[in-house]
């Protein structure tokens, strides 16, 4: 299973037949498997890894980092999960250290994220404070790099 | 006048890795099979080890046993391996590459005309390094029905008065072949009951697949006194071009290959040692990566290669598959070329890797799968019109 995950990570396009290749299995064992892996939620989705650089670059990206005052009840679940709703967050984590919640965030403009942390972020209750960061440049993007490529020089025959 | 040469080295055939070599490189948009070297970088941590080591001026000799760090690192690592313990200070030397430890310790175990056993089809160096070190090499043929494993059986046929060693080299360049628990223990006892010396060439061990753990000789009770250990991090750590080897073994022949290293090499290079310690103390989980991707390409290729009618085990090691070609009618060397010029894919002849490697071709798969589908597909079609060319001339 952890073989199959992993090539699902790195391409979930990859033909069925060549998954089962690889994995000694049956595309019938495959299909099987993966739908297993869909059903227990194990995989939550298929997403393409976008070079930002190349698509959009205008778009804005931020990272705000907000401390909240949890909840008796619910602890940080309710209220994170009230952040997570919001169509501009893509990603929120809760985090050990200074702060508690990390909310990625992406909107078209500057302004657009201004009014979410303003309007829509600090007025909930049990949020105590943000810090906002906004990204400059992508680099690495979920394991794959936009640069640096590197093809390096072999022998075509060796012993 | 003209240099004379050595007899015992003019004497030496010139490698047919070379020979397909200069053909290969002359001809363009080839997909190579015929690499015996990992396809992937060096683990950055590892390379960054080796910035690391130059940024702080690290530019100078090491002990000519190795660094005392890295001669730990290797005592551990090979004591996880094996269970057979070694002193880092007086029973390990780091080497350039393991082909120098092979040299190294051919040169201080034999006298003139004594005797090496080795199985073959093999690595190319095995022979002529034996005759460089004054020996006489004696190849034992190993069999497809037997999955190219060695039999005791064999061996013990092949010994004779003069036999001084045997070299084991699993799992095989080039034939991908293993030995499983029992089978090196059978071979141990014979090596026991004839006093031979063991060179055990390990390069590929941690590239043993389905979950199997691979078994060294060294293992085996009473054959740490006469197994000369070698190993290496090219293969396992893609790390080919830092070149750095090891030897283990009793003190006495670490102490006997020193003086032929410290005499021809010196010391391996400081930066590569640093980059090597950082890759066996650290390095684990990156070798792990790589050695699953590896699985899963023998899988694809095995599986490709056994659709297209040519009969092929599934090696349980190193990253080499070793398909008979013998049902297409062509020998290694006509399968090779033609292959080569009609699909532009580049295999390696069996017999380039001695003459009981016949019948058969050297497929590596330290390739991407991107390339290994395409060579597959040309190869399946290449197969396909020998077969109907067959067929119409018989008609």
């Amino acid at each position: 299973m952890d073989a199959l995950i992993d090539l699902l990570k790195h391409n979930p396009l990859m033909a069925r037949e060549d998954v089962a290749r690889l994995l000694g299995l049956t595309v019938d064992e495959v299909n099987a498997r993966i739908d297993a892996l869909e059903r227990e939620g194990v995989i939550i989705g298929y997403q393409a890894v976008i070079n930002r650089e190349k698509w959009n670059p205008d778009t804005v990206s931020a990272l705000i980092e907000v401390k909240i005052t949890p909840e008796r009840d619910g602890g940080f679940d309710r209220i994170a999960s009230r952040i997570s709703k919001f169509d501009e967050v893509q990603s929120c984590y809760l985090m050990s250290g200074g702060y508690d919640l990390l909310v990625l965030v992406e909107a078209d403009t500057l302004r657009q994220v201004a009014t979410f942390v303003s309007e829509k972020l600090s007025t909930i209750e049990a949020v105590v404070s943000t810090a906002t960061r906004f990204r400059l440049k992508t680099y690495k993007e979920n394991g794959a790099f936009h640069h640096f490529d590197v093809t390096p020089e072999r022998l075509s025959v060796s012993p | 006048m003209s240099i004379p040469i050595a007899d015992h080295v003019r004497d030496i055939p010139r490698s047919g890795i070379r020979d397909f070599f200069e053909i290969v490189q002359s001809m363009a948009d080839v997909i190579s099979l015929g690499i015996g070297e990992p396809d992937f970088v060096t683990p950055w941590h590892i390379r960054e080890a080796a910035i690391y080591s130059l940024e702080k001026g690290r530019t100078g000799y090491t002990s000519n046993l190795g660094l005392p760090r890295l001669r730990r690192a290797i005592s551990d690592t090979v004591h996880r391996a094996t269970g057979v313990r070694y002193d880092p200070l007086s029973e390990v030397l780091v080497s350039v590459g393991v082909s120098e430890a092979i040299d190294a310790a051919l040169r201080a175990i034999l006298n003139p005309g004594d005797e090496v056993l080795y199985h073959e089809p093999c690595y190319v160096s095995y022979n002529p390094s034996v005759a460089l070190a004054f020996g006489v090499a004696r190849p034992i043929p190993t069999r497809a029905a037997a999955e190219f494993a060695l039999t005791a059986a064999d061996l013990e046929a092949a010994i004779g008065p003069r036999t001084k060693a045997v070299m084991l080299n699993f799992p095989t360049n080039p034939t991908g072949a293993t030995m499983d628990r029992a089978q090196i223990e059978a071979i141990a006892e014979v090596c026991l009951r004839h006093q031979l010396v063991v060179l055990t060439d390990e390069i590929y061990s941690e590239l043993t697949y389905d979950g199997r753990e691979h078994f060294s000789i060294v293992s085996v009770p009473g054959m740490k006194e006469r197994t000369i250990y070698l190993h290496g991090l090219s293969k396992a750590y893609a790390m080919t071009g830092f070149r750095i080897g090891y030897a283990c073994g009793p003190n006495a022949v670490i102490e006997a290959m020193m003086k032929i290293h410290q005499y021809s090499i010196l010391c391996a290079s400081i930066t590569s040692q640093d980059a090597a310690t950082e890759a066996l103390e650290r390095g684990t989980p990156a070798m792990l990566r790589m050695r699953r991707e590896y699985e899963l390409r023998r899988n694809y290729i095995v599986s490709a290669l056994n659709d297209m009618g040519l009969e092929c085990f599934k090696p349980r090691g190193a990253f080499y598959v070793f398909p008979n070609i013998t049902s297409t009618g062509l020998t290694s060397q006509e399968f090779s070329l033609r292959l080569l010029r009609e699909k532009r894919v580049a295999v390696v002849p069996g017999p380039a890797f001695g003459p009981s490697g016949e019948g058969h071709v050297r497929c590596s798969y330290a390739t991407g799968l991107d390339q290994i589908k395409i060579a597959m597909e040309r190869m399946a079609e290449f197969v396909r019109e020998v077969r109907a060319g067959q067929a119409r001339s018989a008609a």
